[in-house]
């Protein structure tokens, strides 16, 4: 147990957790925006996976090349998502809040159910690629390029997604989470917030999936896991604030990697529990939470 | 003080940051009296009705009702205690019924539902709601609703009931109906409070008044003094009509 | 005394005379639905005694044990999730700990699952007050993640105990048929009965429960909690009444599935799609009604296992699909739930209410 290989797992951890940042990210956005819990937030994620892997195959597209393009493809089905069935959901007049919990809970296992029809069960992942197989070396810490890389990239899209929050659309958006109701009354078509906020929301979600798939196994069950890190880092972060996404993916794949070195790697999750119900004891609206 | 005080108010004072609500406020209200809390909007009655009724805690002095101090404990203690309220928009359960309704009132003393049910029968009936016990409250007109309130609230048997501008914006008849209810309920034994920015409707009703404005206590006494009170026209009126 | 009479008795002593059809405390809106619902419940009761004669097939017999339990699981969550207005996904839990608790009971001290489901229950409500100390802080939809972290928690540290076999599981032994032990040589036919019983113990405390102070309270808290809380109405204690009645009533089903089953591990007792089992036949029966749990599970019990049985035999997802988007249009389609085609209406007011 040398400080090397602790700072490799340190590093290492942190770089997941800015992957499992944008995922919530992506999460929070939503969630902030319309107080909808998309149970099937896994499954976006798992979808971006499959799509890398599948025009990869077909075109031999280097998954890098692939991040506008999947990204779109995301966009559009967060998009679609909202308006074939979440504005459904919202409009309906008894029990809205369990309709809205089970409508995403059902698309969830549907999604699921889908991918394996199309891809069959069986675990797949890319071994090619341009970061494919490649370490980068930093004095004693030896780091795989696709996780650096994956990191990187996350942290950019963090930033595109700040960017975004503080432009009028961002405001917009800020308004409509503040008074759905009386935004309607200055213009603000709220319909087309919310799809743009689905559909930011999974593209984020998208991009997260890319970078993932270079170097972690893709199969049609590989969403669970991640949407429910993505939970817990929003409760940790604070439902709608971008920057206790940052934060507590940061530091949740930190407890995660130091937990699985230190204790046995079966419970990594155990630290994650833990903090979840530290922070639900401690402080329920999350460390940055606005809502 | 000769009064025999069922509710004291001492002292109270509360600020929301900067805005200043409450100054000094110290009153007594006599057991069994119907005392009518004035003032015009922005008074500070609104928050001091919330201090009596727990919603607010004061940031000084206290409100003891029967010697036992109930300022800062909560709504729920303070309505266990004996303090209670309707609310000026009326918060009706409305996917319940009136009966319904009522014996969630009657809940916070009674445990079992066939007692309970028996209590809320005998206050629906005794607020003239009898005939409408089986509506759901979201069908009731606005008048029916207003003696709702009144109703729930007796159910938990207070000692002081707080009245929230319960007379505002009725009929000549509704709310003479109005008025009635509320000597009915005096005359059960419950002291009464009413609130209301229209002085007039309550004159003809209270015994004593207390009048507020700009976060102090103005005024207090028999409802044919504290209208003579320049002070008090002032307030109201403007100097204009002080002369008079 | 005629009912006239009576009405006319209780009403005079009220003080008030009485009108044709005026309320009294014996005739009224509350107390004639009360009175169908009893009457309702005791036909089902005995249709559903008698069903097992003619029924030949034993996977169909089974079937229907499976889809009784789950109504008696689901009217459990009903409680919680319906009528307190709790969403609760992580409901596995006290299935799972009412399942090994009873288990590790029989298999290790000897101590026969009759008695050993209580002991199950108990611990279920007790997890439940747990749970619920620091969730029930949380609003709605928070509360529902919340519960599903618990959920998975559970299950991540029942996968990785020692004390309960892991992730192997618990097999029970057949020792002996007899009804205390609930071991029986032909399994299906005595358990229909035991699981008959069940269903009906939960429904009756949902009926209790319904008309009791807790019911009311629970529908008011729904509607405006400020208004019941100026009415006296102690919130936070009236949500923990319902996790723990909600968590007996799984956690005594968990127990009686793994003497059916004859065996429990971390996945058939906590999984996710345990949870997800519980609750959905009460959503998509109806919330906050004595029968939408159970024409719920009637209805979707069956569906599930046939799919799973039909389409998705070879693992190819097709059951899943079908399933999934089976819940999506019954909750768009039906958010009151199915009951509502029968003209029963939730007695479960409102929403979700959130903590201010």
């Amino acid at each position: 147990m040398t400080p090397g290989l602790i700072a490799q797992v340190a590093i290492g951890g942190l770089l997941l957790g800015l992957i499992y940042a944008l995922v919530a990210a992506g999460l929070s956005l939503i969630f902030g925006l319309m107080d909808v819990v998309n149970f099937a937030h896994g499954q976006l994620l798992m979808l971006a996976m499959y799509a890398v892997f599948e025009i990869h195959q077909a075109f031999g597209l280097d998954p890098l090349v692939q991040l506008p393009l999947v990204a779109a493809l995301l966009f559009l089905i967060g998009v679609a998502i909202y308006r074939g069935l979440i504005s459904r959901a919202l409009g309906v007049r008894f029990n809205t809040g369990m309709v809205q919990v089970f409508v995403t809970f059902g698309l969830s296992i549907f999604l699921v159910g889908a991918a394996q029809l199309a891809f069959g069960s069986d675990f797949r992942s890319i071994t090619d690629g341009v970061l494919y197989g490649r370490t980068v070396s930093m004095g004693a810490i030896v780091l795989p390029l696709s996780q650096l890389a994956a990191g990187l990239v996350c942290l950019v899209a963090f930033a595109a997604l700040m960017l975004i929050s503080r432009t009028e659309f961002g405001r917009a958006l800020e308004a409509t989470r503040e008074d759905r109701d009386a935004v309607a009354l200055i213009g603000i078509d709220r319909d087309r917030i919310f799809s743009l906020g689905w559909g930011i929301g999974a593209a984020a979600v998208g991009i997260a999936g890319v970078m993932l798939a270079t170097f972690y196994y893709i199969s049609p069950t590989v969403g669970d896991n991640f949407a429910l890190i993505a939970y817990v880092t929003v409760a940790l972060g604070g439902f709608g604030s971008l920057i206790g996404a940052l934060v507590a993916g940061l530091l949740i794949g930190l407890v995660e990697a130091m937990t699985a070195l230190f204790f046995d790697p079966a419970l990594k999750q155990v630290g994650i529990f833990a903090i979840y119900v530290l922070v639900l004891m401690v402080r329920p609206r999350g460390l940055f939470g606005r809502l | 003080m000769s009064l025999d005080a069922i509710l004291q108010v001492r002292g109270v004072s509360k600020s929301f940051g900067r805005v200043v609500a409450n100054i000094d406020i110290s009153f007594e209200v006599a057991r069994g009296e119907i005392l009518g809390l004035i003032g015009p909007n922005g008074a500070g009655k609104t928050t001091l009705f919330a201090s009596i009724a727990g919603l607010e805690t004061p940031d000084s002095g206290e409100i003891l009702l029967e010697g036992r101090r109930i300022s800062g404990l909560g709504p729920v203690a303070c309505t266990l205690a004996g303090i209670g309220r309707t609310f000026q928009v009326v918060r009706s359960f409305d996917s319940m019924t009136v009966l319904e309704n009522v014996m969630v009132g009657a809940f916070s003393r009674i445990a079992r539902s066939r007692p309970a049910m028996a209590r809320a029968l005998e206050v629906i009936g005794f607020c003239g709601l009898g005939a409408r016990a089986d509506t759901p409250a979201h069908s009731l007109t606005p008048p029916e609703k207003r003696r709702l309130e009144v109703a729930r609230a007796l159910a938990t048997e207070p000692r002081v009931l707080l009245l929230d501008e319960m007379l505002t914006g009725l009929t000549p008849t509704e709310a003479q109906a109005g008025m009635q209810l509320v000597r009915a309920v005096r005359d059960r034994g419950v002291t009464i409070i009413m609130v209301e920015h229209v002085m007039e409707i309550l004159l003809p009703l209270i015994d004593r008044a207390v009048v507020l404005h700009l976060g102090g206590k103005l005024a207090e006494g028999s409802p044919a003094v504290v209208v003579r009170d320049p002070e008090v026209i002032r307030a109201y009126l403007g100097d204009r009509y002080v002369a008079a | 005394m005629t009912r006239m009479q009576e009405v006319t008795h209780s009403a005079k002593a009220e003080g008030t005379f009485p009108l044709m059809g005026r309320p009294s405390l014996s005739v009224n809106a509350i107390t004639r639905r009360r009175k169908q619902e009893l009457i309702t419940g005791a036909v089902l009761l005995m249709v559903l005694a008698l069903l097992p004669l003619p029924i030949e097939n034993s996977y169909l017999r089974n079937l229907i044990v499976v889809t009784l339990l789950y109504a008696g699981l689901a009217q459990g969550w009903n409680i919680l999730g319906g009528y307190c207005g709790q969403i609760s996904l992580g409901h596995a839990l006290y299935f799972g700990i009412g399942a090994y608790t009873s288990t590790i009971l029989f298999t290790r001290l000897g101590i026969p699952p009759t008695l050993g489901l209580f002991a199950g229950a108990a611990l279920a409500a007790l997890a439940a007050l747990l749970v619920g100390w620091p969730c029930f802080r949380l609003s709605g939809h928070y509360y529902a993640i919340a519960t599903l972290v618990v959920g998975l928690m559970g299950l991540l540290l029942v996968t990785n105990w020692d004390f309960v076999n892991a992730a192997m599981g618990i097999t029970i032994p057949f020792k002996r048929e007899s009804w205390i032990d609930l071991e029986f040589r032909i399994p299906i036919q005595p358990f229909h009965y035991v699981m008959l019983a069940y269903v009906a113990v939960a429904w009756i405390v949902a009926y209790v429960v319904e008309g009791s102070r807790w019911g009311f309270i629970w529908r008011a808290v729904k509607d405006d909690v400020v208004a019941a809380r100026s009415l006296g109405v102690r919130v936070f204690l009236s949500k923990m009444a319902a996790a723990a009645i909600s968590g007996a009533i799984v956690g005594a089903g968990g127990a009686l599935y793994a003497q059916f089953i004859g065996f429990i591990d971390p996945d058939s007792g906590l999984g996710l799609s345990v949870s997800v089992l519980i609750a959905l036949p009460a959503v998509v029966g109806g919330v906050g009604t004595l029968w939408g749990p159970l024409l719920g599970a009637a209805v979707l019990i069956p569906m599930q296992q046939l799919s799973a049985a039909w389409l998705g035999g070879a693992g190819n997802g097709v059951d899943l699909m079908f399933y999934g988007a089976l819940i999506v249009a019954l909750a768009l389609a039906r958010p009151q739930g199915l009951v509502s085609l029968f003209g029963v209406h939730s007695q479960a007011g409102g929403e979700v209410v959130d903590e201010p």
